[in-house]
């Protein structure tokens, strides 16, 4: 369950949008202490989703998004995504001008 | 089936509308923004561009543009290497829409099917969003 938690979600998002980034930054924007930030990287990390790399006296982040892709039944996942999106297409059309 | 075979996911529609509007949803940013996602797309052969929503961004590069008729465009995500083709189809009543996403593989899926459980939260949040938007 290492997405189910919304701290340890949005840290990986972070990641994953910013690129790598040390827990210093990933604390400074959080809202929550660095050792709760430190834990939730290390459930992210083992579970293969961040990849830590150390440099200096500081650990750097990474996220590791080939981890996911063996994780999601993405054409089961598309299927209700472009179903839904096509829906809101319709919609739009109805609404535009000619 | 060799392990290069890729699968697609395909949605064809009926739009009571002519292609040329069909078009301009699926090509101007800011009518994109409104039933797909926020974008700084253009549709240009050659051009990256992001798709960016709450549960991540889509990072993409237009492929093909054929006006009022065809829109192809690489669609790369979590480690998902897709491309997106739109066909539209003038028909008497409109336009005859297909959207074909192509390029997933057989192992991801298998691989899928053991854990799935850790996404069930993740995606979840996406269903409460698409939910509330409906």
């Amino acid at each position: 369950m290492a997405l189910a938690d919304p701290t340890r979600r949005a840290l990986f998002e972070r990641i994953s949008r910013e690129g790598e980034l040390t827990v210093r930054v990933l604390t400074s924007q959080s809202g929550v202490s660095q050792p709760a930030v430190s834990k939730h990287l290390r459930v992210l990390k083992e579970t293969g989703l961040v990849r830590a790399r150390h440099k200096g006296r500081e650990t750097h982040y990474r996220a590791r998004p080939r981890g996911l892709a063996p994780l999601v039944d993405w054409m089961n996942f598309y299927s209700r995504y472009w179903q839904d999106r096509i829906d809101r297409l319709e919609d739009l059309l109805k609404r535009m001008e000619q | 089936m060799s392990a290069e075979t890729t699968r697609s996911v395909v949605i064809e529609r009926e739009m009571p509308h002519p292609p040329e509007k069909v078009w301009r949803a699926l090509t101007q940013s800011f009518l994109l923004e409104e039933w797909l996602m926020k974008n700084d797309f253009q549709p240009v052969v050659g051009h990256r561009f992001n798709f960016r929503a709450d549960w991540g961004a889509v990072d993409g590069e237009v492929l093909a543009v054929e006006p009022n008729k065809m829109l192809s465009y690489g669609w790369a995500a979590f480690g998902l290497e897709s491309v997106v083709t739109w066909t539209l189809t003038p028909t008497s009543t409109g336009t005859h829409l297909r959207m074909e996403q192509s390029g997933f593989r057989a192992d991801q899926e298998q691989a899928f099917k053991g854990a799935k459980y850790g996404w069930q939260g993740y995606f979840g949040g996406l269903e409460k969003v698409l939910a509330r938007i409906e």
